[in-house]
């Protein structure tokens, strides 16, 4: 018993993959497996946590809770695709260091694919409106007040 | 001049590789199709028999290389696990095998292994293999456990592992004496270290070196190397064990060698291909180790002052299905208890359980949360009874400044006394009343309730011994290019190791910091190492990086002088080259020095052409003295005779709603004590994250097991990890630095002091909150959900009432 594959265009940070998957490949797996992107990091599987949330025709979605078949219309950002051209780090990687806004890292891509998305749509959030920006992803390291000051620090930059 | 990096906010120089993505987890290696897949299939009972297990259905499976049961086990692969820490009261240790061997006993216990082209059709083969099960009644909960009306080992009576006393004076005549005595029982349910990444091995056979590499997401490569070598029968030197970047560890990581970490690279070698095993998130949940269930039954006689004249603590501790970590969490629980007091006499005695449940190893904090909880509980107790303020009571039983070091007469984890290096308690005390506002409170609480609203405050102190032996090492190379390469072997899982250890290189050797590189838990560059765990790594890796690098600066200076035509003693070493004092024309790179230390035959180089034998020398010696060896290196270790104390003090202003019960957080206030400190930012980010999981255990999590075993709550759904909803906006940290006379650096261990004082702090504060703190204390369990508090306040009316 073979599975039948699919074969599927996949446009990420900006360059297109051709592949070749089962209906059933995560998202998340043909990103991290099928294309070398280990970036984006798998938390849960169910939706939960936000680690793997990667930024579909710019919105944030769990890529663990979509099929790699239903992503080929769209434009995926992953968070190796958030630097600059020239390499440098983008407004929320750089308040996410200026603020001690990570420790292992597991989580961290989730929540700077999340945020620069939240901050295109709301430049200028109250602490409010930071936290509930964040209220989403699950960190088990920094008790998020390092990663809520990230986000106001990145709406500075 | 190169300015002194200890004790400064050094940024990390681990955080732009893993805000790139390309930090390297142990998923992320090995990717690409030439890698398999392992899947595990687990017991879906808590306590059976397997009396047949069909794997025919997997066989012409396409894509499955592998499927394995306890029968394709051999040699020492067919033993149980290693009982990693034996003691002589845990007379009945048991540990799992690999994969089970007739018997399983927890859900989630592995009990058949697949290796497949992706994880995909590996999953797809566990439900194709038939397990004929005999299901035998479960024990789940300490009191199940203590009935023993059922056994989860036939040949473990009344489910009793271990039973261990240890007292110093003669506490039940002290309390029998006392003018006031007061018994409680309280109760801390279990949670988990609940990393966001779980674990995971990969393994690689090299048939062309004929070495085997694996890859863990562990706390200790050195321990998973030994225990892969001796269950798979190789030779230490032909097993490389690489930790590659960690998702968070909190101490479940510590454990090893789990069943995956032996199945992989037998695997790897059997298969001759690559294979990964990564777990997922309902397995992290049923297979991997919770931690903190205990019940404890305190008596405790105290004077009029609320000074403690005997302490008598009997305990339960829950361990689960297996003791592979030994004793180590409750006899934290039954040493640290004691906190920074200094009761007449103490006695405590604790029993070890067997349970149909996953087993129990240590969870950042490591018993301590559940001894301060019972401690702190018994300081408010006693306060509400003589009606004295709480700060006052703890304030009378306090260990004085003048009294370090000082032995509470007892045998901590490691075997050694329990004898506290340093501290100074009262101004702890004094600093956390201030921070938080604690002579103004009741006015507060007044204005408050004035208005309606129920505030509260708790107050919770801690002792916590870090940095525990047996050592740890390190090696410090300057390359010629006077870059320098560190290498320690414990691990990282997120503490950031790789900025703290530069910093202590940079100040030493004067370099620039982003010229030094750290290397953890690699056993190719650095093979004796014990581990990550009570908070030991800047405590016992951070003083061997020390060591080795003064090392290497002595070898450095020596080499130079000689150079130089100096004497040692007039030349400083600043920006990465030696120097004479006062003359800085007349200097020579650490580069440089790093060529002189190797004398040469072969030039590869400009730089290199300078150490060759016919450049250096003296012709009459040899060209590498008796004593010495080439290279510009140090290595050192730091053995300490026993562990730093630190300690510190939270408290917590809560809101409890009227109406509905809910307990808001208002304000956290933490003061720390962890001696010198190398990089504040991240001792606060410890603290945080700390905190975190502390208010985590005592408002949210709970492993919710039914009477049948099976664990309800196995998914990010419904265990309640917080989002930032949940947690304090900010938290207040104030620092006292009372170094450690027992390293060169004076520090001791932050990584777990932010969870350990939670649950006490807590119940105190909602306990004020509610107005439930007399004559008896009301919150006597943690976790505390609205619920409960709503069901507290019924219990609570109703027994005034009648």
């Amino acid at each position: 018993m073979s599975e039948e594959l699919h074969e599927i265009r996949l446009s990420v940070n900006g360059a297109v993959h051709e592949l070749s998957v089962p209906a059933r490949r995560l998202l998340s797996d043909a990103l991290r497996h099928d294309l070398g992107l280990t970036g984006t990091h798998v938390g849960c599987e169910h939706g939960v946590c936000g680690a793997c949330t990667i930024l579909y025709d710019g919105a944030p979605v769990r890529a663990c809770l979509m099929l790699a078949v239903s992503a080929v219309d769209g434009e995926i950002t992953t968070v190796e695709g958030l630097a600059g051209p020239d390499g440098s780090l983008s407004p929320v990687q750089q308040a996410f260091r200026d603020c001690h806004g990570l420790q292992c890292g597991f989580c961290t891509p989730g929540f700077l694919t999340t945020i620069t998305a939240g901050l295109r749509d709301n430049p200028s959030p109250s602490r409010d409106e930071a936290r509930a920006m964040i209220s989403g992803n699950l960190c088990r390291c920094t008790g998020y007040q390092n990663i809520v000051a990230a986000v106001e620090r990145a709406a500075e930059l | 001049m190169t300015t002194k990096l200890m004790g400064t906010k050094v940024a990390r120089v681990e955080d732009d590789r893993f805000l790139r993505g390309q930090g390297r987890y142990v998923d992320d290696v090995l990717a690409g199709p030439h890698t398999l897949h392992a899947a595990v299939l687990r017991s879906p009972h808590a306590h059976a028999r397997i009396r047949d297990i069909d794997v025919d259905a997997v066989l012409d499976l396409d894509g499955v290389h592998a499927v394995w049961t306890y029968d394709d086990l051999d040699g020492p692969m067919a033993e149980p696990l290693p009982l990693l820490i034996p003691h002589p009261a845990l007379t009945h240790g048991r540990t799992q095998y690999a994969l089970a061997n007739g018997e399983v006993n927890h859900v989630g216990e592995a009990v058949a292994f697949v290796v497949a082209d992706d994880r995909y059709v590996a999953e797809d083969a566990l439900d194709r293999i038939r397990v004929d099960y005999e299901v035998l009644p479960a024990v789940v909960g300490i009191d199940k456990a203590r009935a023993a009306e059922h056994l989860v080992h036939d040949d473990v009576p009344g489910n009793v592992g271990a039973r261990l006393e240890q007292h110093n004076g003669d506490a039940r005549a002290a309390i029998d004496a006392a003018p006031h005595t007061l018994s409680l029982d309280l109760t801390v349910e279990r949670s988990a270290c609940t990393p966001l990444e779980g674990r995971g091995t990969v393994a690689r056979w090299d048939p062309d070196s004929g070495r085997l590499q694996v890859w863990t997401s562990t706390q200790t490569s050195t321990g998973v190397r030994a225990a892969v070598a001796a269950k798979l029968g190789l030779d230490l030197g032909g097993v490389d064990v690489i930790t590659p970047d960690v998702g968070g560890g909190f101490g479940v990581k510590i454990n090893h060698p789990w069943p995956e970490e032996l199945l992989v690279p037998l695997a790897a070698i059997r298969l001759g291909r690559p294979v990964k095993f990564t777990e997922d998130r309902r397995e992290h949940f049923v297979s991997s180790a919770h931690e903190r269930g205990q019940v404890h039954h305190v008596e405790v006689g105290f004077d009029d002052e609320g000074r403690i004249l005997g302490l008598d603590v009997r305990f339960w501790h829950d361990h689960g299905a297996y003791t592979p970590y030994g004793l180590i969490v409750p006899i934290i629980t039954s040493t640290q208890l004691l906190g920074p007091y200094k009761p007449g006499a103490y006695r405590v005695v604790f029993e070890s359980l067997y349970t149909n449940t996953v087993m129990v190893t240590p969870y950042r904090g490591a018993g301590r949360p559940q001894g301060c909880f019972v401690m702190e509980r018994t300081m408010d107790a006693i306060a509400a009874a003589l009606g004295k303020d709480r700060a006052e009571v703890r304030s009378a039983n306090f260990i004085q400044p003048d009294e370090f070091p000082y032995d509470q007469g007892l045998i901590f984890q490691d075997g050694r006394e329990l004898e506290y290096d340093s501290g100074d308690y009262p101004a702890l005390l004094e600093k956390i009343k201030a921070l938080v506002g604690w002579d103004d409170f009741p006015a507060r609480k007044a204005a408050a309730a004035a208005e309606g609203r129920r505030l509260g405050i708790g107050l919770a102190c801690y002792v916590e011994g870090t940095g525990v032996g047996p050592y740890e090492g390190a090696h410090v190379h300057v390359e010629t290019s006077g870059r320098v390469k560190v290498a320690t072997g414990l691990t990282t899982q997120g503490q950031g190791h790789q900025t703290v250890f530069a910093q202590l290189v940079a100040d030493v050797l004067g370099v620039p910091m982003e010229d030094v590189e750290v290397v953890t838990g690699d056993t190719r560059r650095m093979p004796y190492a014990v581990g990550t765990f009570a908070s030991r790594a800047a405590v016992m890796s951070g003083s061997a990086v020390h060591l080795a690098a003064l090392r290497t600066k002595e070898k450095a200076l020596r080499i130079a002088a000689e150079a130089l035509e100096v004497d040692e003693g007039d030349l400083e070493l600043t920006d990465g080259v030696v120097r004479v004092k006062g003359a800085p024309e007349s200097q020579i790179s650490l580069g440089t020095v790093a060529v002189l230390s190797n004398p040469l035959r072969y030039a590869f180089d400009e730089a290199s052409k300078a150490a060759t034998q016919f450049s250096v020398g003296d012709p009459g010696k040899p060209p590498v003295a008796e004593d010495d060896e080439p290279g510009l290196e140090g290595t050192d270790f730091y053995s300490p005779e026993r562990s730093t104390f630190a300690s510190g003090m939270h408290a917590v202003v809560v809101e409890t709603d009227p109406d509905t019960a809910e307990i808001k957080i208002l304000q956290y206030a933490v003061v720390h004590d962890c001696g010198n400190l190398i990089n504040p930012m991240i001792v606060e980010g410890q603290i945080h994250g700390g905190v975190a999981q502390g208010v985590a255990g005592a408002l949210f999590e709970r492993m919710a097991y039914d009477d049948s075993g099976q664990l309800l709550n196995a998914s990010f759904m419904d265990f309640l990890m917080p989002y930032v909803t949940e947690l304090p906006e900010s938290i207040d940290i104030a620092h006292q630095e009372t170094p450690s006379p027992l390293n060169p650096l004076g520090i001791k261990g932050a990584g777990e002091a932010g969870v350990i004082p939670s649950a006490a702090v807590f119940a105190a504060a909602i306990e004020d909150a509610e107005g439930l703190c007399h004559p008896g204390l009301a919150i006597t369990a943690m976790p505390i959900s609205p619920s409960e508090l709503f069901e507290l306040r019924r219990h609570h009316a109703s027994e005034e009432d009648s």
